[in-house]
Protein backbone atom coordinates (compact mmCIF):
# COMPACT_ATOMS: atom_id res chain seq x y z
CA UNK A 1 0.00 0.00 0.00
CA UNK A 2 1.38 3.38 -0.94
CA UNK A 3 1.61 6.18 1.57
CA UNK A 4 -1.14 8.35 0.03
CA UNK A 5 -4.50 7.83 1.64
CA UNK A 6 -7.24 7.15 -0.89
CA UNK A 7 -10.91 7.00 -0.02
CA UNK A 8 -13.82 4.81 -1.09
CA UNK A 9 -16.35 6.39 -3.44
CA UNK A 10 -19.42 6.24 -1.24
CA UNK A 11 -21.25 9.17 -2.81
CA UNK A 12 -22.73 6.99 -5.55
CA UNK A 13 -23.60 4.29 -2.99
CA UNK A 14 -25.38 6.92 -0.89
CA UNK A 15 -27.35 8.16 -3.91
CA UNK A 16 -28.44 4.69 -5.00
CA UNK A 17 -29.25 3.59 -1.43
CA UNK A 18 -31.58 6.55 -0.83
CA UNK A 19 -33.25 6.10 -4.22
CA UNK A 20 -33.79 2.39 -3.46
CA UNK A 21 -36.14 3.41 -0.65
CA UNK A 22 -37.83 6.16 -2.69
CA UNK A 23 -38.43 3.97 -5.76
CA UNK A 24 -39.46 1.09 -3.51
CA UNK A 25 -42.27 3.24 -2.15
CA UNK A 26 -43.29 4.45 -5.63
CA UNK A 27 -43.24 0.97 -7.19
CA UNK A 28 -45.08 -0.67 -4.32
CA UNK A 29 -47.63 2.16 -4.22
CA UNK A 30 -48.44 1.50 -7.88
CA UNK A 31 -48.71 -2.19 -6.95
CA UNK A 32 -51.20 -1.38 -4.19
CA UNK A 33 -53.19 0.79 -6.62
CA UNK A 34 -53.49 -1.94 -9.25
CA UNK A 35 -54.36 -4.50 -6.55
CA UNK A 36 -57.15 -2.12 -5.49
CA UNK A 37 -58.29 -1.75 -9.11
CA UNK A 38 -58.89 -5.50 -9.25
CA UNK A 39 -61.08 -5.35 -6.15
CA UNK A 40 -62.79 -2.03 -7.01
CA UNK A 41 -62.82 -1.70 -10.83
CA UNK A 42 -64.24 1.86 -10.47
CA UNK A 43 -60.67 2.93 -9.66
CA UNK A 44 -59.63 2.54 -13.31
CA UNK A 45 -59.52 6.23 -14.31
CA UNK A 46 -59.13 7.17 -17.96
CA UNK A 47 -56.66 5.49 -20.29
CA UNK A 48 -53.47 6.63 -18.51
CA UNK A 49 -54.24 5.22 -15.09
CA UNK A 50 -55.90 2.05 -16.29
CA UNK A 51 -54.76 -1.33 -14.92
CA UNK A 52 -53.24 -2.31 -18.26
CA UNK A 53 -51.03 0.79 -18.30
CA UNK A 54 -50.13 0.79 -14.61
CA UNK A 55 -49.24 -2.91 -14.33
CA UNK A 56 -46.06 -2.66 -16.44
CA UNK A 57 -45.24 0.54 -14.57
CA UNK A 58 -45.45 -1.42 -11.30
CA UNK A 59 -43.24 -4.29 -12.53
CA UNK A 60 -40.65 -1.96 -14.06
CA UNK A 61 -40.59 0.26 -10.98
CA UNK A 62 -40.11 -2.52 -8.44
CA UNK A 63 -37.71 -4.63 -10.52
CA UNK A 64 -35.55 -2.03 -12.25
CA UNK A 65 -36.01 1.08 -10.10
CA UNK A 66 -36.18 -0.42 -6.58
CA UNK A 67 -34.25 -3.65 -7.25
CA UNK A 68 -31.88 -1.98 -9.71
CA UNK A 69 -30.91 0.84 -7.35
CA UNK A 70 -30.41 -1.68 -4.54
CA UNK A 71 -28.10 -3.72 -6.79
CA UNK A 72 -26.11 -0.67 -7.90
CA UNK A 73 -25.72 0.53 -4.30
CA UNK A 74 -24.68 -2.80 -2.84
CA UNK A 75 -22.45 -3.90 -5.72
CA UNK A 76 -20.56 -0.57 -5.65
CA UNK A 77 -20.11 -0.88 -1.87
CA UNK A 78 -19.13 -4.55 -1.92
CA UNK A 79 -16.72 -4.39 -4.85
CA UNK A 80 -14.79 -1.55 -3.20
CA UNK A 81 -14.68 -3.16 0.25
CA UNK A 82 -13.66 -6.62 -0.93
CA UNK A 83 -11.16 -5.38 -3.53
CA UNK A 84 -9.73 -2.76 -1.14
CA UNK A 85 -9.69 -0.08 -3.76
CA UNK A 86 -11.67 2.98 -4.88
CA UNK A 87 -14.20 2.62 -7.71
CA UNK A 88 -12.66 2.90 -11.14
CA UNK A 89 -14.33 4.90 -13.91
CA UNK A 90 -14.34 8.64 -13.16
CA UNK A 91 -17.33 10.27 -14.92
CA UNK A 92 -18.82 6.88 -15.80
CA UNK A 93 -19.78 6.44 -12.13
CA UNK A 94 -22.16 9.45 -11.84
CA UNK A 95 -23.38 8.61 -15.36
CA UNK A 96 -24.64 5.22 -14.14
CA UNK A 97 -26.60 6.97 -11.38
CA UNK A 98 -28.12 9.81 -13.37
CA UNK A 99 -28.60 7.66 -16.48
CA UNK A 100 -30.48 5.06 -14.47
CA UNK A 101 -32.72 7.71 -12.86
CA UNK A 102 -33.54 9.20 -16.28
CA UNK A 103 -34.45 5.73 -17.57
CA UNK A 104 -36.79 5.28 -14.61
CA UNK A 105 -38.42 8.67 -15.24
CA UNK A 106 -38.82 7.85 -18.95
CA UNK A 107 -40.49 4.57 -17.96
CA UNK A 108 -42.83 6.44 -15.62
CA UNK A 109 -43.85 8.75 -18.48
CA UNK A 110 -43.99 6.38 -21.46
CA UNK A 111 -45.71 3.37 -19.90
CA UNK A 112 -48.88 5.23 -18.73
CA UNK A 113 -48.99 6.85 -22.19
CA UNK A 114 -49.22 3.36 -23.65
CA UNK A 115 -45.83 3.52 -25.36
CA UNK A 116 -44.67 -0.08 -25.09
CA UNK A 117 -43.03 -2.83 -27.09
CA UNK A 118 -45.35 -5.30 -25.39
CA UNK A 119 -42.62 -7.64 -24.13
CA UNK A 120 -43.07 -8.48 -20.47
CA UNK A 121 -40.38 -6.89 -18.25
CA UNK A 122 -38.90 -5.38 -21.46
CA UNK A 123 -41.73 -2.99 -22.34
CA UNK A 124 -39.62 0.13 -22.80
CA UNK A 125 -39.34 1.35 -26.39
CA UNK A 126 -36.14 1.44 -28.40
CA UNK A 127 -34.77 4.92 -27.49
CA UNK A 128 -34.95 3.96 -23.80
CA UNK A 129 -33.45 0.56 -24.64
CA UNK A 130 -30.43 2.31 -26.17
CA UNK A 131 -30.00 4.46 -23.05
CA UNK A 132 -30.22 1.31 -20.90
CA UNK A 133 -27.45 -0.24 -23.00
CA UNK A 134 -25.20 2.81 -22.52
CA UNK A 135 -25.74 2.86 -18.76
CA UNK A 136 -25.27 -0.88 -18.48
CA UNK A 137 -22.01 -0.90 -20.42
CA UNK A 138 -20.76 1.92 -18.17
CA UNK A 139 -21.81 -0.10 -15.12
CA UNK A 140 -19.86 -3.12 -16.43
CA UNK A 141 -16.80 -0.94 -17.08
CA UNK A 142 -16.93 0.57 -13.59
CA UNK A 143 -17.46 -2.79 -11.88
CA UNK A 144 -14.89 -4.82 -13.78
CA UNK A 145 -12.49 -1.87 -13.89
CA UNK A 146 -12.59 -1.81 -10.09
CA UNK A 147 -12.01 -5.56 -9.90
CA UNK A 148 -9.10 -5.08 -12.31
CA UNK A 149 -7.32 -2.69 -9.94
CA UNK A 150 -7.97 -4.66 -6.74
CA UNK A 151 -5.17 -4.81 -4.20
CA UNK A 152 -5.91 -8.37 -3.07
CA UNK A 153 -5.38 -11.49 -5.13
CA UNK A 154 -8.77 -13.15 -4.64
CA UNK A 155 -12.05 -12.01 -6.16
CA UNK A 156 -14.60 -12.48 -3.38
CA UNK A 157 -17.57 -14.71 -4.30
CA UNK A 158 -20.10 -11.86 -3.99
CA UNK A 159 -18.32 -10.16 -6.88
CA UNK A 160 -18.66 -13.31 -8.99
CA UNK A 161 -22.41 -13.14 -8.55
CA UNK A 162 -22.56 -9.38 -9.23
CA UNK A 163 -20.31 -9.85 -12.28
CA UNK A 164 -22.44 -12.69 -13.69
CA UNK A 165 -25.55 -10.56 -13.18
CA UNK A 166 -24.04 -7.63 -15.06
CA UNK A 167 -22.81 -9.72 -18.01
CA UNK A 168 -25.97 -11.84 -18.32
CA UNK A 169 -28.30 -8.84 -18.16
CA UNK A 170 -26.29 -7.13 -20.92
CA UNK A 171 -26.64 -10.24 -23.11
CA UNK A 172 -30.36 -10.67 -22.39
CA UNK A 173 -31.18 -7.01 -22.98
CA UNK A 174 -29.30 -6.82 -26.28
CA UNK A 175 -30.81 -9.99 -27.75
CA UNK A 176 -34.40 -9.56 -26.59
CA UNK A 177 -34.64 -5.85 -27.38
CA UNK A 178 -33.48 -6.22 -31.00
CA UNK A 179 -36.15 -4.38 -32.97
CA UNK A 180 -36.88 -2.37 -36.09
CA UNK A 181 -37.86 1.21 -35.21
CA UNK A 182 -40.76 2.67 -37.19
CA UNK A 183 -41.13 5.98 -35.36
CA UNK A 184 -39.54 7.46 -32.25
CA UNK A 185 -42.07 5.66 -30.05
CA UNK A 186 -42.84 2.51 -32.02
CA UNK A 187 -40.76 -0.48 -33.06
CA UNK A 188 -41.33 -4.06 -34.09
CA UNK A 189 -39.42 -7.03 -32.67
CA UNK A 190 -36.70 -8.55 -34.83
CA UNK A 191 -38.29 -11.95 -34.17
CA UNK A 192 -41.70 -13.31 -34.99
CA UNK A 193 -44.07 -16.05 -33.94
CA UNK A 194 -42.86 -18.77 -31.64
CA UNK A 195 -39.21 -17.64 -31.91
CA UNK A 196 -40.28 -14.28 -30.53
CA UNK A 197 -42.07 -16.01 -27.66
CA UNK A 198 -39.09 -18.25 -26.92
CA UNK A 199 -36.60 -15.39 -26.97
CA UNK A 200 -38.92 -13.30 -24.79
CA UNK A 201 -39.11 -16.03 -22.13
CA UNK A 202 -35.45 -16.90 -22.43
CA UNK A 203 -35.05 -13.23 -21.51
CA UNK A 204 -37.88 -13.26 -18.98
CA UNK A 205 -36.72 -16.22 -16.99
CA UNK A 206 -33.09 -15.17 -17.01
CA UNK A 207 -34.14 -11.73 -15.86
CA UNK A 208 -35.42 -13.67 -12.84
CA UNK A 209 -32.29 -15.82 -12.74
CA UNK A 210 -29.67 -13.15 -13.13
CA UNK A 211 -31.26 -9.79 -12.29
CA UNK A 212 -33.45 -11.04 -9.43
CA UNK A 213 -31.30 -13.95 -8.22
CA UNK A 214 -27.60 -13.77 -9.04
CA UNK A 215 -27.34 -10.07 -8.15
CA UNK A 216 -29.19 -10.51 -4.87
CA UNK A 217 -27.11 -13.60 -4.01
CA UNK A 218 -24.13 -11.28 -4.39
CA UNK A 219 -25.75 -9.09 -1.73
CA UNK A 220 -26.39 -12.12 0.44
CA UNK A 221 -22.76 -13.32 0.23
CA UNK A 222 -21.48 -10.04 1.64
CA UNK A 223 -24.15 -8.74 4.02
CA UNK A 224 -25.09 -12.02 5.73
CA UNK A 225 -21.48 -12.81 6.76
CA UNK A 226 -20.91 -9.16 7.77
CA UNK A 227 -24.06 -8.89 9.85
CA UNK A 228 -23.54 -12.34 11.40
CA UNK A 229 -19.86 -11.58 12.03
CA UNK A 230 -18.77 -14.91 10.56
CA UNK A 231 -17.38 -15.98 7.20
CA UNK A 232 -19.70 -17.76 4.80
CA UNK A 233 -20.59 -21.35 5.85
CA UNK A 234 -18.87 -23.04 2.89
CA UNK A 235 -16.85 -21.18 0.31
CA UNK A 236 -16.59 -24.38 -1.74
CA UNK A 237 -20.36 -24.68 -1.90
CA UNK A 238 -20.57 -21.05 -3.02
CA UNK A 239 -18.23 -21.78 -5.95
CA UNK A 240 -20.07 -24.94 -6.99
CA UNK A 241 -23.58 -23.52 -6.72
CA UNK A 242 -22.47 -20.39 -8.58
CA UNK A 243 -21.40 -22.40 -11.62
CA UNK A 244 -24.38 -24.73 -11.36
CA UNK A 245 -26.72 -21.70 -11.44
CA UNK A 246 -24.90 -20.25 -14.45
CA UNK A 247 -24.97 -23.54 -16.38
CA UNK A 248 -28.63 -24.25 -15.63
CA UNK A 249 -30.62 -21.01 -15.59
CA UNK A 250 -30.15 -20.27 -19.30
CA UNK A 251 -32.28 -23.31 -20.27
CA UNK A 252 -35.28 -22.94 -17.99
CA UNK A 253 -37.22 -20.31 -19.98
CA UNK A 254 -39.52 -22.66 -21.95
CA UNK A 255 -41.49 -23.49 -18.78
CA UNK A 256 -43.24 -20.15 -19.36
CA UNK A 257 -44.60 -21.58 -22.62
CA UNK A 258 -45.96 -24.99 -21.62
CA UNK A 259 -48.80 -26.21 -23.86
CA UNK A 260 -48.22 -23.46 -26.44
CA UNK A 261 -46.97 -23.62 -30.06
CA UNK A 262 -43.44 -24.19 -28.72
CA UNK A 263 -42.21 -27.69 -29.73
CA UNK A 264 -42.98 -30.28 -27.08
CA UNK A 265 -39.35 -31.35 -26.65
CA UNK A 266 -38.36 -27.73 -25.93
CA UNK A 267 -41.00 -27.55 -23.22
CA UNK A 268 -39.65 -30.78 -21.71
CA UNK A 269 -36.06 -29.50 -21.78
CA UNK A 270 -37.23 -26.34 -20.00
CA UNK A 271 -39.03 -28.42 -17.39
CA UNK A 272 -36.04 -30.70 -16.73
CA UNK A 273 -33.61 -27.80 -16.35
CA UNK A 274 -36.10 -26.03 -14.06
CA UNK A 275 -36.19 -29.12 -11.84
CA UNK A 276 -32.38 -29.30 -11.76
CA UNK A 277 -32.34 -25.65 -10.66
CA UNK A 278 -33.61 -26.69 -7.24
CA UNK A 279 -30.14 -27.98 -6.35
CA UNK A 280 -28.04 -24.83 -6.93
CA UNK A 281 -30.81 -22.62 -5.54
CA UNK A 282 -30.95 -24.55 -2.31
CA UNK A 283 -27.15 -24.66 -2.24
CA UNK A 284 -27.18 -20.88 -1.97
CA UNK A 285 -30.03 -20.80 0.52
CA UNK A 286 -28.40 -23.39 2.81
CA UNK A 287 -25.03 -21.65 2.55
CA UNK A 288 -26.57 -18.35 3.62
CA UNK A 289 -28.65 -19.67 6.49
CA UNK A 290 -25.91 -21.98 7.81
CA UNK A 291 -23.52 -19.01 7.96
CA UNK A 292 -25.43 -18.27 11.14
CA UNK A 293 -24.74 -21.70 12.62
CA UNK A 294 -23.32 -21.24 16.08
CA UNK A 295 -24.63 -17.68 16.23
CA UNK A 296 -28.37 -18.26 16.06
CA UNK A 297 -28.89 -16.10 19.15
CA UNK A 298 -28.01 -13.06 17.05
CA UNK A 299 -31.34 -13.48 15.25
CA UNK A 300 -33.22 -12.70 18.45
CA UNK A 301 -32.45 -9.02 18.70
CA UNK A 302 -30.96 -8.04 15.37
CA UNK A 303 -33.75 -7.00 12.96
CA UNK A 304 -31.32 -6.57 10.06
CA UNK A 305 -30.28 -10.20 10.41
CA UNK A 306 -33.97 -11.11 10.69
CA UNK A 307 -34.57 -9.49 7.30
CA UNK A 308 -31.60 -11.25 5.72
CA UNK A 309 -32.31 -14.73 7.07
CA UNK A 310 -36.07 -14.51 6.42
CA UNK A 311 -35.29 -13.47 2.86
CA UNK A 312 -33.29 -16.68 2.47
CA UNK A 313 -36.20 -18.73 3.82
CA UNK A 314 -38.49 -17.18 1.22
CA UNK A 315 -35.81 -17.78 -1.41
CA UNK A 316 -35.78 -21.46 -0.45
CA UNK A 317 -39.58 -21.62 -0.55
CA UNK A 318 -39.98 -19.97 -3.92
CA UNK A 319 -37.14 -21.95 -5.51
CA UNK A 320 -38.91 -25.12 -4.38
CA UNK A 321 -42.25 -23.88 -5.65
CA UNK A 322 -40.82 -22.77 -9.02
CA UNK A 323 -39.44 -26.16 -10.12
CA UNK A 324 -42.66 -27.78 -8.94
CA UNK A 325 -44.76 -25.36 -11.01
CA UNK A 326 -42.56 -26.02 -14.05
CA UNK A 327 -43.69 -29.67 -14.11
CA UNK A 328 -46.07 -29.77 -17.05
CA UNK A 329 -48.95 -31.45 -15.22
CA UNK A 330 -48.72 -28.98 -12.32
CA UNK A 331 -48.38 -26.12 -14.79
CA UNK A 332 -51.59 -27.25 -16.50
CA UNK A 333 -53.34 -26.26 -13.29
CA UNK A 334 -51.28 -23.25 -12.23
CA UNK A 335 -50.58 -21.41 -15.50
CA UNK A 336 -52.50 -18.17 -16.14
CA UNK A 337 -53.86 -18.24 -12.58
CA UNK A 338 -53.03 -16.11 -9.54
CA UNK A 339 -50.81 -18.93 -8.25
CA UNK A 340 -48.13 -17.60 -10.62
CA UNK A 341 -48.64 -14.11 -9.21
CA UNK A 342 -48.29 -15.51 -5.69
CA UNK A 343 -45.12 -17.38 -6.64
CA UNK A 344 -43.56 -14.27 -8.15
CA UNK A 345 -44.32 -12.24 -5.03
CA UNK A 346 -43.02 -14.93 -2.72
CA UNK A 347 -39.73 -14.33 -4.53
CA UNK A 348 -40.15 -10.58 -5.05
CA UNK A 349 -41.40 -9.51 -1.62
CA UNK A 350 -40.01 -12.35 0.48
CA UNK A 351 -36.61 -12.75 -1.13
CA UNK A 352 -35.60 -9.80 -3.32
CA UNK A 353 -37.21 -6.99 -1.32
CA UNK A 354 -36.28 -8.35 2.10
CA UNK A 355 -32.63 -9.03 1.28
CA UNK A 356 -32.43 -5.53 -0.24
CA UNK A 357 -34.12 -3.91 2.74
CA UNK A 358 -31.78 -5.73 5.14
CA UNK A 359 -28.72 -4.72 3.14
CA UNK A 360 -29.82 -1.08 2.89
CA UNK A 361 -30.46 -0.98 6.66
CA UNK A 362 -26.89 -2.25 7.08
CA UNK A 363 -25.54 0.44 4.75
CA UNK A 364 -27.49 3.54 5.77
CA UNK A 365 -25.86 4.27 9.14
CA UNK A 366 -22.39 3.58 7.73
CA UNK A 367 -23.02 5.82 4.73
CA UNK A 368 -24.06 8.74 6.92
CA UNK A 369 -21.50 8.38 9.69
CA UNK A 370 -23.87 6.98 12.31
CA UNK A 371 -23.44 3.98 14.59
CA UNK A 372 -26.89 2.58 13.90
CA UNK A 373 -30.27 3.43 12.42
CA UNK A 374 -32.24 6.25 14.10
CA UNK A 375 -34.63 3.67 15.53
CA UNK A 376 -33.87 -0.06 15.75
CA UNK A 377 -37.40 -0.59 17.11
CA UNK A 378 -38.85 0.76 13.87
CA UNK A 379 -36.67 -1.67 11.90
CA UNK A 380 -38.12 -4.53 13.95
CA UNK A 381 -41.66 -3.20 13.34
CA UNK A 382 -40.88 -2.95 9.64
CA UNK A 383 -39.70 -6.55 9.64
CA UNK A 384 -42.90 -7.92 11.19
CA UNK A 385 -45.22 -5.78 9.04
CA UNK A 386 -43.36 -6.84 5.90
CA UNK A 387 -43.42 -10.52 6.87
CA UNK A 388 -47.15 -10.51 7.67
CA UNK A 389 -47.84 -8.60 4.44
CA UNK A 390 -45.88 -11.13 2.38
CA UNK A 391 -47.59 -14.12 3.98
CA UNK A 392 -51.06 -12.59 3.45
CA UNK A 393 -50.16 -11.86 -0.16
CA UNK A 394 -48.87 -15.29 -1.12
CA UNK A 395 -51.43 -17.32 0.87
CA UNK A 396 -54.35 -15.45 -0.71
CA UNK A 397 -52.88 -15.90 -4.18
CA UNK A 398 -52.34 -19.64 -3.62
CA UNK A 399 -55.99 -20.09 -2.70
CA UNK A 400 -57.25 -17.87 -5.53
CA UNK A 401 -54.91 -19.50 -8.05
CA UNK A 402 -55.75 -23.11 -7.25
CA UNK A 403 -59.45 -22.23 -7.17
CA UNK A 404 -59.23 -20.54 -10.58
CA UNK A 405 -57.30 -23.46 -12.07
CA UNK A 406 -59.82 -26.00 -10.78
CA UNK A 407 -62.82 -23.95 -11.94
CA UNK A 408 -61.42 -23.40 -15.43
CA UNK A 409 -60.73 -27.08 -16.01
CA UNK A 410 -64.00 -28.41 -14.53
CA UNK A 411 -66.30 -29.91 -17.17
CA UNK A 412 -69.82 -31.29 -17.08
CA UNK A 413 -70.67 -34.83 -18.14
CA UNK A 414 -71.47 -33.61 -21.65
CA UNK A 415 -68.04 -31.93 -21.99
CA UNK A 416 -69.18 -28.34 -21.59
CA UNK A 417 -67.39 -26.07 -19.11
CA UNK A 418 -68.83 -26.22 -15.61
CA UNK A 419 -68.07 -22.56 -14.87
CA UNK A 420 -68.01 -19.39 -16.92
CA UNK A 421 -64.85 -17.27 -16.59
CA UNK A 422 -66.68 -14.52 -14.73
CA UNK A 423 -67.69 -16.99 -12.02
CA UNK A 424 -64.01 -17.55 -11.23
CA UNK A 425 -63.55 -13.76 -11.14
CA UNK A 426 -66.41 -13.48 -8.65
CA UNK A 427 -64.92 -16.21 -6.50
CA UNK A 428 -61.53 -14.45 -6.48
CA UNK A 429 -62.75 -11.15 -5.02
CA UNK A 430 -62.22 -11.90 -1.31
CA UNK A 431 -58.68 -13.14 -1.99
CA UNK A 432 -57.86 -10.12 -4.12
CA UNK A 433 -58.96 -7.98 -1.15
CA UNK A 434 -56.62 -9.92 1.16
CA UNK A 435 -53.80 -9.53 -1.38
CA UNK A 436 -54.43 -5.78 -1.45
CA UNK A 437 -54.19 -5.71 2.35
CA UNK A 438 -50.90 -7.64 2.22
CA UNK A 439 -49.57 -5.08 -0.25
CA UNK A 440 -50.72 -2.18 1.94
CA UNK A 441 -48.83 -3.70 4.89
CA UNK A 442 -45.66 -4.15 2.85
CA UNK A 443 -45.90 -0.55 1.60
CA UNK A 444 -46.46 0.71 5.17
CA UNK A 445 -43.21 -0.98 6.15
CA UNK A 446 -41.40 0.89 3.39
CA UNK A 447 -42.86 4.20 4.65
CA UNK A 448 -41.49 3.43 8.12
CA UNK A 449 -38.14 2.72 6.48
CA UNK A 450 -38.19 6.08 4.69
CA UNK A 451 -38.96 7.93 7.95
CA UNK A 452 -36.21 6.02 9.72
CA UNK A 453 -33.82 6.73 6.84
CA UNK A 454 -34.40 10.50 6.80
CA UNK A 455 -34.04 10.66 10.59
CA UNK A 456 -30.76 8.73 10.28
CA UNK A 457 -29.52 11.01 7.50
CA UNK A 458 -30.35 14.18 9.46
CA UNK A 459 -27.14 15.61 10.89
CA UNK A 460 -25.12 12.75 9.47
CA UNK A 461 -21.60 13.05 8.08
CA UNK A 462 -20.96 12.19 4.46
CA UNK A 463 -17.19 12.09 4.41
CA UNK A 464 -15.72 9.32 2.30
CA UNK A 465 -14.04 6.60 4.30
CA UNK A 466 -10.37 5.82 3.70
CA UNK A 467 -9.47 2.68 1.79
CA UNK A 468 -8.23 0.17 4.30
CA UNK A 469 -5.25 -1.99 3.44
CA UNK A 470 -6.22 -5.66 3.63
CA UNK A 471 -5.26 -6.89 7.07
CA UNK A 472 -2.86 -9.82 7.22
CA UNK A 473 -3.15 -10.45 3.52
CA UNK A 474 -0.41 -11.90 1.38
CA UNK A 475 -0.98 -10.74 -2.19
CA UNK B 1 -21.53 -35.00 -38.92
CA UNK B 2 -24.52 -32.70 -38.67
CA UNK B 3 -25.09 -29.80 -36.35
CA UNK B 4 -26.87 -31.94 -33.77
CA UNK B 5 -23.65 -33.86 -33.08
CA UNK B 6 -22.00 -30.54 -32.31
CA UNK B 7 -24.89 -29.64 -30.00
CA UNK B 8 -24.53 -32.95 -28.14
CA UNK B 9 -20.81 -32.41 -27.82
CA UNK B 10 -21.28 -28.94 -26.37
CA UNK B 11 -23.71 -30.33 -23.80
CA UNK B 12 -21.30 -33.10 -22.79
CA UNK B 13 -18.40 -30.61 -22.69
CA UNK B 14 -20.52 -28.40 -20.42
CA UNK B 15 -21.13 -31.28 -18.04
CA UNK B 16 -17.44 -32.29 -17.98
CA UNK B 17 -16.49 -28.68 -17.37
CA UNK B 18 -18.88 -28.50 -14.41
CA UNK B 19 -17.55 -31.76 -12.95
CA UNK B 20 -14.01 -30.38 -13.28
CA UNK B 21 -15.12 -27.29 -11.36
CA UNK B 22 -16.57 -29.47 -8.59
CA UNK B 23 -13.35 -31.50 -8.41
CA UNK B 24 -11.32 -28.30 -8.26
CA UNK B 25 -13.54 -26.70 -5.60
CA UNK B 26 -13.41 -29.74 -3.34
CA UNK B 27 -9.74 -30.46 -4.04
CA UNK B 28 -7.15 -29.95 -1.31
CA UNK B 29 -5.20 -27.35 -3.24
CA UNK B 30 -8.02 -24.77 -3.20
CA UNK B 31 -8.62 -24.94 0.54
CA UNK B 32 -6.16 -22.29 1.68
CA UNK B 33 -7.11 -19.83 -1.06
CA UNK B 34 -10.80 -20.25 -0.31
CA UNK B 35 -10.23 -19.59 3.37
CA UNK B 36 -8.39 -16.38 2.57
CA UNK B 37 -11.12 -15.35 0.15
CA UNK B 38 -13.89 -16.15 2.64
CA UNK B 39 -12.32 -13.71 5.10
CA UNK B 40 -12.05 -10.84 2.62
CA UNK B 41 -15.18 -9.05 3.93
CA UNK B 42 -13.56 -8.97 7.37
CA UNK B 43 -10.30 -7.31 6.36
CA UNK B 44 -11.82 -3.86 6.68
CA UNK B 45 -10.89 -3.21 10.27
CA UNK B 46 -14.46 -2.36 11.30
CA UNK B 47 -15.21 -5.71 12.89
CA UNK B 48 -14.41 -6.57 16.46
CA UNK B 49 -12.48 -9.78 16.21
CA UNK B 50 -14.75 -11.20 13.55
CA UNK B 51 -11.80 -11.49 11.20
CA UNK B 52 -9.70 -14.63 11.16
CA UNK B 53 -12.63 -16.62 12.46
CA UNK B 54 -12.01 -19.06 9.67
CA UNK B 55 -12.73 -22.15 11.72
CA UNK B 56 -15.06 -23.54 9.07
CA UNK B 57 -13.34 -26.64 7.73
CA UNK B 58 -15.89 -27.17 4.98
Amino acid sequence: MSGTQTTYNDKVVRQFAVMTVIWGIVGMLVGVIIAAQLVWPELNFGPWLHFGRLRPLHTNAVIFAFGGCALFATSYWVVQRTCHTRLWGGPLIPFTFWGWQIIILLAAITLPLGITSGKEYAELEWPVDILITLVWVSYALVFFGTIGKRTVSHIYVANWFFGAFIIAVALLHLVNSAAMPITLTKSYSAYSGVQDAMIQWWYGHNAVGFFLTAGFLGMMYYFVPKQAGRPVYSYRLSVVHFWALIFTYMWAGPHHLHYTALPDWTQSVGMVFSLILLAPSWGGMINGIMTLSGAWHKLRDDPVLKFLITSLSFYGMSTFEGPMMSIKTVNALSHYTDWTVGHVHSGALGWVAMVSIGSIYYLLPKLFGKKEMYSTGLVTTHFWIATIGTVLYIASMWIAGVMQGLMWRAVNADGTLAYSFVESVKGSYPFWAIRWLGGVLFLTGMLLMAYNMFKTIAGGKTEDMPVIAPAGHHA
Amino acid sequence: MDINDLRSMVTVAGLLCFLAIVAWAYGKSSKKGFEEAANLPFAEGDDDGAANQSSHPR
